[in-house]
């Protein structure tokens, strides 16, 4: 095989950070190679450099042969380089046909598109509906949008930025399917990741990447994912220790709760029932966009629901509102941590003094009403040495730490409230490893103590990790739940996809 | 006694289809801008600069044309600046849209003082030969002057360019996810700039026939919140160019209607009258949005939202 992309001593500096120190790597014709690496690592800044996003401080880049330097990512699609985002860069409110318009250069007219549409879906194995609105589309559709997207431009190299963190198993081996159709066709695919196993099944070679450098080259298939981690992240991680479930009364018990969503492409709660008991972790599986959101919402008290649906230790908290909710012990942490579950631009203090101040009394009883400063001063303290969050102290903004010491601080300012129940959307989504690690040792932990933890996650192995019992949820409604012990990956998977496999399967 | 055979069918609706165009031009033009994404609250200050650039240049040239060219010309710079400081230096929209309508009325009442109480050059009718004899249709349709006519087909234009063409796309785009527009290659600033030049040029002729052909005069303020109904109306058209006509002469016939009455003498105060059409306005936005799914479906996403391309 020959070499394609020749990439030599690519550096990228950030005010503080060398994200990527003189990188080099080649990437040969026909040929899966995986870019590994931590949240961190550099593979990100590295691709958008690849694809014309960012530009190069030094290093070059030969695309067979000749001199490549991307201006812009047009620059980059002329010559045969294709994106897919894993942050889809799709228009929510236009339709596939247009979307795909969008991202060519010269498209032909309208019928002639959606026949070629057409074609490459079929030859493929994407489907896609060409006049359907991106907003109505699951995650794993909008991802083939973008697929076919690329494919039309028939590129030389086809990069997937983290393709499948959003997908369930099943669209995950379909995925493959279509990449190694792509490969035997002659198509270069460049695939990130940080998913080891995914790595060994697909790629020919791998890249593995750490603090901005390259650390190592390997043929995956003859590593072990153990090995593979160890490269990945310097040294070996400490891994959760799964507790023995003696689960207590029932402190939180759902029924029937039904809402419709405030967000136009958003989904309806239709049913949704289940218990929590003291003690226990509870999982929800599901592919993103299927409610998730909308029962975070819903039990954190931001929109209230109709009474007797949501019951706190036999207290109707329905229509009660996040504070008064926080104040009975039922504590929330959402998914979008910038933003949501923490003000970007205010202090770590401020921060802190935003969901705790009832539990933990931080603003002065009595007539005066006034903030104890001190006192939230003391208890951002606490969370930070608490759950090691690096940051230089208290007053600094919340945007200014890295994701996953940000996700620490705003999970561990609720375990330190002592909560009855803890409702988490993706307590380790964009996350590294150790900060992972971290998080998921401390929900097990609290739910020792006693207090109910329900994790909503899209990642399965971090389910089967920490949570007691499962359920699924698909198109805003839950399935019963049952016991993690003795379920595998498949098996949720199938659940996952029970709703949405008549897309799947097409 | 009220005398309802005053009130000529036809006549009402030749002058509410009169009374909308102003305010018609200068939403088609935010339509636009809001379709890029953009949120010019400007409108106001574009239209009474344009209104005063054109009567100005129309008094001085003795020609209507040109007064209509000079405020397209007046509405499209005061645009630039609003261009420049939101896209080039990034400042906050809805701040540098408030201050461009407070800079406009103040400047256009300075560059108008001399030429208050003065008529200008009258702008001649398309009277179309026996058509426009036609009785009801005939005014209605065929007897109006060319900006009104112009401004039924800008709204048609508009609407087969976002609809059809490539660049209306792109646009459109643009307003919905300017982060994936600029991953895609395209000029986000670029596109928005010419969309709020655009919306620039329309406001000021909106404010044009104002001062040139409806009142035609100019006063201080004359615009009197035009600006603010063609804001309203892109909401209340749910960002669709066909229902931009229909709120525009929703509100043109309801003004006319007030008018009329007030003139027949309709046992209801005058102030009642005069803030009916405004009311309705109101009305009428309250119930769009009481559906707050619905509203923000039609909604640009990245509507108001800075983009600043990170490199």
């Amino acid at each position: 095989m020959t070499t394609l992309l020749d990439v030599r001593g690519m550096t990228k500096a950030y005010p503080g950070v060398l994200a990527c120190d003189g990188i080099a790597f080649d990437i040969r014709e026909g040929e899966i190679h995986a870019l590994l690496g931590e949240n961190g690592a550099g593979k990100s800044t590295l691709v958008k450099m690849i694809y014309g996003l960012v530009r190069p401080d030094s290093g070059e880049m030969r695309l067979g042969g000749t001199l490549f330097a991307p201006p812009e990512p047009r620059a980059a699609l002329a010559d045969g380089v294709a994106m897919v985002f894993q942050h889809f860069s799709l228009f929510e409110a236009l339709t596939v046909a247009e979307n795909i318009a969008l991202g060519m250069d010269d498209p032909p007219n309208a019928a002639t598109l959606v026949k070629r549409i057409r074609d490459v879906s079929t030859s493929y194995g994407l489907a896609v509906d060409p006049d359907r609105i991106v907003g109505d589309l699951s995650a794993g559709e909008r991802q083939r949008v973008e697929i076919v997207r690329c494919l039309l431009q028939s590129p030389r190299i086809l990069i997937m930025d983290e393709p499948t963190s959003v997908l369930t198993p099943q669209e995950v081996a379909l995925l493959f399917r279509t990449l190694k159709t792509l490969a035997a066709e002659g198509t270069s695919i460049l695939y990130i990741s940080h998913k080891l196993e995914e790595i060994r099944i697909l790629c020919d070679r791998a890249t593995i990447l750490r603090n901005g450098q390259v650390v190592a080259t390997c043929i995956p298939a003859g590593e072990t994912a153990r090995s593979l981690a160890a490269m990945m992240v310097g040294s070996g991680l400490a891994v959760p220790e799964k507790h023995r479930a003696k689960p207590g009364e029932t402190l939180l018990e759902i029924s029937g709760l039904s809402m419709r969503s405030m967000s136009p492409f958003g989904t309806r709660l239709k049913d949704i029932t289940f218990s929590l008991r003291a003690g226990e972790v509870l999982g929800i599986a599901g592919v993103a966009g299927n409610g998730q959101d909308e029962l975070l919402l819903a039990l954190s008290g931001e929109e209230r629901s109709p009474p007797g649906t949501i019951m706190l230790a036999s207290r109707d908290v329905g229509p009660l509102g996040p504070s008064a909710r926080r104040y009975l012990g039922l504590l929330a942490a959402p998914e979008q941590r910038l933003g949501h579950a923490a003000a970007p631009d205010m202090s770590l203090s401020e921060n802190a003094l935003i969901t705790a101040a009832v539990r933990r009394r931080l603003v002065r009883r009595g007539w005066s009403g006034l903030i104890d400063w001190p006192a939230t001063d003391r208890y951002a303290h606490e969370v930070i040495t608490a759950f090691d969050v690096r940051t230089p102290g208290v007053t600094n903004a919340a945007k200014s730490l890295s994701g996953g010491n940000l996700q620490k601080f705003v999970i561990g300012r609720e375990i330190l409230q002592d909560p009855r129940v803890l409702v988490v959307n993706q307590p380790t989504w964009g996350v590294d490893a150790a900060a992972a690690a971290a998080i998921r040792i401390a929900l097990i932990e609290l739910a020792e103590q006693g207090t109910g933890v329900l994790v909503i996650s899209q990642d399965l192995d971090e389910l089967m990790e920490i949570s007691d019992s499962f359920s699924v949820i698909a198109g805003g409604r839950l399935t019963a739940p049952q016991p993690t012990r003795g379920a595998t990956v498949e098996d949720i998977g199938l659940l996952m996809g029970s709703t949405g496999a008549s897309d799947a399967a097409a | 006694m009220i005398d309802l055979a005053g009130l000529s069918p036809a006549a009402l609706v030749a002058s509410l289809m009169v009374a909308a165009t102003p305010i018609m031009l200068a939403a088609i033009g935010e339509l636009v801008v809001e379709k890029s994404g953009v949120l010019n609250l400007g409108v106001e200050g574009m239209m009474i600069i344009g209104a005063v650039c054109g009567f100005v240049a129309a008094v001085e040239t003795g020609s209507p044309v040109v007064g209509l060219c000079a405020a397209i010309a007046g509405g499209m710079l005061l645009a630039l600046i609003f261009a420049v400081l939101t896209q080039v230096l990034l400042s906050n929209q809805v701040a540098t849209g408030l201050a461009l309508t407070l800079f406009g009325l103040g400047l256009a009442a300075m560059m108008g003082q001399s030429y208050a109480g003065i008529k200008p050059p009258p702008t001649p009718r398309l009277d179309v030969p026996v058509l426009s004899d036609l009785p009801g249709l005939g005014p209605i349709l065929f007897s109006h002057d060319g900006v009104l006519y112009l401004s039924i087909a800008v709204v048609f234009g508009v609407w087969l360019f976002l609809r059809q063409s490539r660049a209306g796309l792109v646009l459109r785009a643009t307003g919905e996810n300017h982060d994936a527009a600029h991953a895609l290659g395209y000029k986000v600033v670029r596109i928005r700039i010419a969309a709020i030049l655009f919306g620039g040029a329309m406001a000021g002729l909106g404010g044009a026939y104002l001062s040139l052909i409806r009142v035609p005069q100019w006063t201080e303020g004359m615009t009197a919140g035009a600006g603010w109904i063609a804001l309203a109306i892109v909401v209340f058209a749910a960002w669709k160019p066909w229902r931009i006509l229909i709120g525009a002469y929703l509100f043109g016939g309801v003004t006319m209607l007030q008018l009329n009455l007030q003139a027949i003498g309709v046992g209801i105060g005058v102030a009642y009258l005069s803030m009916a059409p405004y009311i309705v306005t109101i009305l009428v936005l309250v119930i769009m949005s009481a559906d707050r799914r619905r509203a923000s479906l039609n909604a640009p996403a990245c509507l108001g939202r800075a983009f600043h391309a990170s490199t």
